[in-house]
């Protein structure tokens, strides 16, 4: 494995943080079975004021996985997506019912800035800070008060998120000196920065080129060992390519939600199969 | 060519001129104060003009240094005065606010950015003055700061709510609080609009007089202190232009010219740094 992954390699950044934060939560890290589950959803529903967005959702996250929400515009999947992380309590008038586990432990008890820095978010648009790539990677260290050389552990994050050898030479430059996707990547490298157990992907790639599109899903492999990934995404050949498993979404309803093989080649919903075939969405 | 088309051609050329015109009488308007200002207080404005205090009436030379220095102390307080309050306020309704008390604050702000000068001064009086039962320094910038917090606390609110969303999720989602988020993402994002909102309000008070006649007075001397009564570019203005002396005359034009150069200095250094564009990416 550790050829596939030269990066991380390098850095020792993979097995150096998975072993320092399972000791923290639950020693489920080392096992690579498919039943090891970081996050557990249990019937959540979910209101934008009167607006019931989210229907009775029960879905599970595994380990060290890529799991992937697909699903037509407006059907949820971001809303759910956002529900992980407790984004949904920057808007008003939002109301969230059911549990959502995270190692077992409710995060609803949870105090919500350490739950953010377990569970990051990289978002759809790139949203580097008008600050320099250096800190910005940063940022999340500073907030949350690292110990430690702040250098190493920037270059670490930029390491992981495949960004070092680019921007190695203008860590001081505006993050906006950036291209799309390599700010985008810096947004990655941003949200690792603080290690984070998940890491959530509200269409990570929309807003990018093919090539840029690409270099992303690489480094989503590359980080699966060492990070639990979960991706909203429009695009159901991506979604195919990057995925373990796959949650499809429909008018706030989770209609299927199984392994990526298998809902690709033999879905069980015929709703599932009009979707992905192009007959709809 | 048809008699239609004739009579859109010549009424486009009749708005095109009059709307050009009304664009030149605007712009030529500003030339010729400046150029009047240059002419009539260049011949006077020396180096001894900015060094010295005002000479007696008959006396050659002099200058109005007591009245540039009270200028800038009565700048100073106002901005160490309305600054904060209008920052922090902007801040509140930008961010915090929900909908009925930022709707008041607004509203009563953009009212006293129309109260007349004088009734501020009045107040400024009655708060200051009576109760120290003496002009002073202080209450002329106590004045001018009053004067300066609807400006800065509307500018700053409209430059915080232009910061996207997708700066502040990107904080909240690194494990900020609310005012972390703010004063780190928001504030530093927005602060070359803040600042130049800041620096035109004191350009625009800087030329007040009304408010300063019977706060900060006006004093023939340098003024030591805050306590004092002190001398200001826009009072002496007032004073030596409705004088009866030739020589006053004189000196209050090259007083006018000094407080023009002063405001239009900060205009132009603000323009400049504005136009090097906003520090946030718009999308």
């Amino acid at each position: 494995m550790s050829s596939a992954f030269p990066l991380m390699a390098n850095s020792g950044a993979s097995a150096v943080s998975s072993t320092t934060k399972s000791t923290a939560h639950t020693p489920a890290m080392t096992t690579s079975g498919a039943n090891a589950l970081r996050m557990k959803v249990t019937k959540i529903n979910f209101y934008y004021g009167k607006n019931h967005a989210l229907h009775n959702v029960s879905m599970d996250v595994a380990t060290n996985k890529v799991t992937a929400m697909i699903g037509p515009s407006g059907c949820g999947k971001s809303t759910l997506l956002r529900t992980l992380n407790r984004m949904h309590e920057t808007l008003r008038h939002t109301r969230l019912e059911g549990e959502i586990a995270l190692d077992g432990v409710n995060i609803l008890t949870l105090d919500v800035t350490k739950l953010r820095r377990m569970v990051g978010m990289v978002f759809q648009k790139p949203n580097p800070f008008p600050k320099s790539v250096y800190e910005n990677v940063a940022y999340g260290l500073r907030i949350n008060g690292h110990e430690g050389r702040l250098d190493d552990a920037v270059e670490k994050s930029l390491r992981r998120a495949a960004l070092w050898d680019e921007v190695k030479d203008k860590l001081h430059k505006s993050a906006y000196a950036l291209s799309g996707g390599q700010q985008q990547r810096l947004c990655i490298a941003r949200a690792l920065a603080v290690d984070p157990e998940v890491l959530l992907l509200d269409e990570p790639c929309s807003a990018l080129d093919p090539v840029n599109t690409a270099k992303i899903e690489e480094l989503l492999f590359e980080l699966k060992p060492s990070c639990t990934l979960v991706i909203v995404t429009h695009n159901m050949q991506q979604a195919a390519r990057v995925s373990d498993s796959t949650a499809f979404m429909l008018n706030g309803e989770l209609i299927e939600f199984s392994t990526t093989g298998h809902m690709f080649t033999t879905p069980s919903d015929p709703r599932t199969e009009a979707y992905i075939t192009g007959r709809f969405g | 060519m048809s008699p239609r088309l004739a009579w859109r051609k010549s009424l486009n050329f009749v708005m095109l001129s009059l709307t050009g015109l009304c664009a030149l009488l605007t712009v030529s308007a500003l030339f010729f104060i400046l150029g009047y200002l240059a002419w009539n207080g260049g011949k006077d404005l020396s180096w001894s003009f900015f060094t010295h205090l005002p000479a007696p009436v008959g006396e050659q030379g002099g200058g109005m240094a007591n009245a540039i220095v009270g200028s800038l102390k009565l700048l100073l307080l106002a901005a160490l005065f309305g600054v904060p309050i209008g920052l922090l306020g902007g801040v509140y309704l930008a961010e915090f606010g929900g909908r009925t008390l930022p709707f008041l604050v607004r509203y009563t702000a953009d009212l006293m950015n129309g109260v007349p000068s004088i009734v501020i001064g009045i107040f400024a009086y009655a708060l200051v003055v009576m109760p120290m039962h003496h002009f002073s320094t202080l209450a002329g910038g106590i004045a001018l700061g009053i004067m300066v917090i609807p400006t800065v606390l509307r500018n700053t609110e409209s430059f915080l709510r232009d910061v996207p969303l997708a700066l502040r999720e990107g904080s909240f989602a690194l494990g900020a609080n609310k005012w972390r988020m703010i004063a780190t993402v928001v504030l530093p994002a927005a602060a070359r609009g803040i600042l130049t909102g800041v620096l035109l309000a004191l350009a625009r008070v800087a030329g007040e007089t009304a408010p300063l006649l019977f706060t900060a007075f006006g004093n023939r001397y340098w003024s030591p202190g805050w306590m004092q009564p002190t001398s200001s570019l826009p009072v002496v203005i007032y004073t030596y232009a409705t004088g009866p002396y030739e020589d006053w005359h004189r000196q209050a034009w090259a007083a006018g010219l000094v407080l023009l150069g002063l405001v239009l200095v900060t205009n132009i250094l603000v323009r400049a740094f504005l136009t090097r564009g906003t520090a946030y990416e718009r999308t």
